[in-house]
């Protein structure tokens, strides 16, 4: 298991890292029990992600797919950020360990999730189809 | 930057006089140890040689000592093989702790699917059994008791002795795991009323691949491979003479130097433990005297081991962690859930351990540079937010 010097270097200076204290929207996806939790919050701006950041507890990819995650999404309208998919996490970052593709999940549904907070907080339908998040992601079906 | 290694519970670096027994049999005396000619007997003599000067630091003869590829095909062998001779008398229980390294444990799973019945101790909060409870859990039909001499994450010392005693009362055998213990602690078979034995040649500062089962002559035996003569038949194959020379000169030295180096490492090792139990939510692991000398084994709340790893490694710190992350499944470390710590702190372990090439230099290099890394990974991790939250 040898990590990508792009996700060694996104583990070593995430980008985007911090609380965000006036964020428009947060999700947490993940649980501490089975090593990962990352926590994403976003500033909207007329339906562009004007701002993003996020903190995150578990493994280096963790950490990197976070971090990268923010990168692609920043400055992108809303409808983009949803179309963010884990696949596109793990090739922006050459590649993980088959064992880390969880995270690359994870940090697309930390995106969702935060997403799914903008809407609830400002009464906007989405379709609920769209967003299977992480309750449904078999990595934390433990007990 | 510095270079620290201090994961020498994984492995050793081969001591340079280690290595210079081992050359020879490479290329010069290269003879197979099993032919009649002058070559042959060359080779043949060392290895003899090796197996006195092994025999010598466990306490018992070298014909109870058997030759093999590691720790991992000893411990396998010492049970497999115990259990099915014993469960020709009806004797189908066996006992051992929750924590056992893994070589253990699955042999363990393979005999239950054999039929066996396996009693899995408990290990406590300090990481050892109570001898009540190994008296209690030995029954008529318990063929074998195996039990770990130093624990591989935690470091924790079982009271070998007093379990050999105790098997010896009820008339169990018993097998102890000593690849953490061999050259690091003393071992006496003799007067430990040790039956079996284990341990592995790169622990203390041998090469990989070769170790030693040892079984007391009354103890039968038998093969898990089939072949020649050697090993007096039980374990053929060709041996390795340059691989065992050099487990036995390691051996020795080790032992020879165990009373000054100990004492050493353990306060390299106490500076160590007493420097990082100062950063705040942070735990020893395991019991606090009762430790192998180089062991220290932590935890710290809100960060996960594997981060804590690479970010030490990038800092010139090998070490090593019992995060799911680092162990390919998604369950922290089985030692770690044993004495009882929860999934989400055992995420966030860390091991460091220590051999007599380390300095007190390393210590503080060590010490310099881990509460920075722990603190900058809280700063990012939900987990520790929530952690401080809770405590306002």
């Amino acid at each position: 298991m040898a990590y990508s010097e792009k996700v060694m270097d996104h583990f070593s200076h995430p980008r985007n890292v911090g609380k965000m204290d006036d964020a428009d929207g947060i999700g947490e996806v993940g649980n501490a029990r089975c090593g990962d939790i990352m926590k994403m919050y976003i500033k909207v701006d007329d339906g562009v992600i004007s701002d993003v950041s996020f903190n995150t507890f578990g493994c280096a990819s963790a950490i990197a797919t976070s971090s990268i995650a923010t990168e692609m999404i920043k400055g992108k309208p809303i409808g983009e950020a949803l179309a963010l998919t884990n696949r596109a996490v793990v090739e922006a970052l050459d590649g993980l360990p088959p064992a880390k593709i969880h995270c690359s999940v994870l940090a697309e549904q930390a995106v969702k999730s935060a997403i799914v907070d903008y809407y609830n907080r400002n009464g906007i339908d989405y379709d609920k189809e769209e967003f299977a998040l992480c309750d449904d992601c078999e990595h934390c079906q433990l007990d | 930057m510095r270079q620290v290694y201090a994961d020498n519970a994984a492995t050793t670096a081969v001591s340079p006089s280690v290595l210079e027994a081992m050359l020879p049999y490479f290329s010069e005396y290269y003879g197979n140890p099993s032919s009649l000619h002058s070559y042959g007997q060359k080779t043949a003599a060392a290895m003899d040689e090796a197996r006195a000067t092994i025999a010598h630091c466990l306490g018992c003869r070298p014909g109870e000592l058997y030759i093999t590829s590691g720790g991992t095909e000893a411990d396998n062998w010492a049970i497999a093989s115990t259990a099915r001779l014993s469960a020709r008398k009806g004797k189908k229980h066996l006992i051992t702790t929750k924590f056992e390294h893994h070589a253990l444990l699955h042999t363990m799973e393979e005999m239950e699917k054999e039929g066996f019945t396996v009693t899995y101790l408990d290990v406590h909060e300090d990481g050892l059994i109570r001898l009540e409870e190994l008296a209690e859990a030995i029954r008529p039909d318990t063929a074998l008791v195996s039990i770990m001499y130093a624990n591989n994450e935690i470091g924790t010392i079982q009271p070998i002795a007093e379990i050999g005693k105790l098997c010896r009362e009820k008339e169990v055998y018993f097998h102890t795991d000593a690849v953490q213990a061999a050259g690091h602690l003393p071992i006496n078979v003799e007067e430990q009323s040790i039956d079996m034995l284990s341990l592995s040649a790169h622990k203390f500062y041998g090469p990989k691949g070769v170790g030693v089962l040892y079984c007391r002559r009354t103890v039968p035996i038998y093969n898990l491979i089939y072949g020649g003569g050697q090993e007096r038949g039980k374990r053929p194959g060709t041996e390795n003479p340059a691989a065992i020379v050099g487990m036995a000169v390691a051996l020795k030295e080790a032992c020879e130097a165990m009373a000054t180096d100990m004492p050493r490492v353990a306060a390299l090792r106490d500076k160590l433990i007493a420097g990082l139990l100062a950063i705040p939510r942070s735990r020893l692991n395991g019991h606090p005297v009762k430790r192998l000398p180089g062991n220290a084994n932590f935890a710290f709340e809100g960060i996960e081991g594997e981060s804590l790893l690479l970010s030490l490694d990038l800092k010139g710190i090998a070490a090593s962690s019992g995060s799911a992350c680092t162990s390919g499944s998604l369950d922290p470390s089985h030692v770690l859930l044993a004495i009882g710590l929860t999934h989400e702190v055992a995420h966030g372990s860390l091991r460091l351990s220590l051999s007599h090439y380390n300095t007190e230099e390393d210590v503080d290099y060590i010490l310099a540079e881990t509460p920075a890394i722990v603190a900058n990974l809280r700063s990012i991790s939900p987990v520790w937010e929530r952690l401080m939250n809770e405590k306002e």
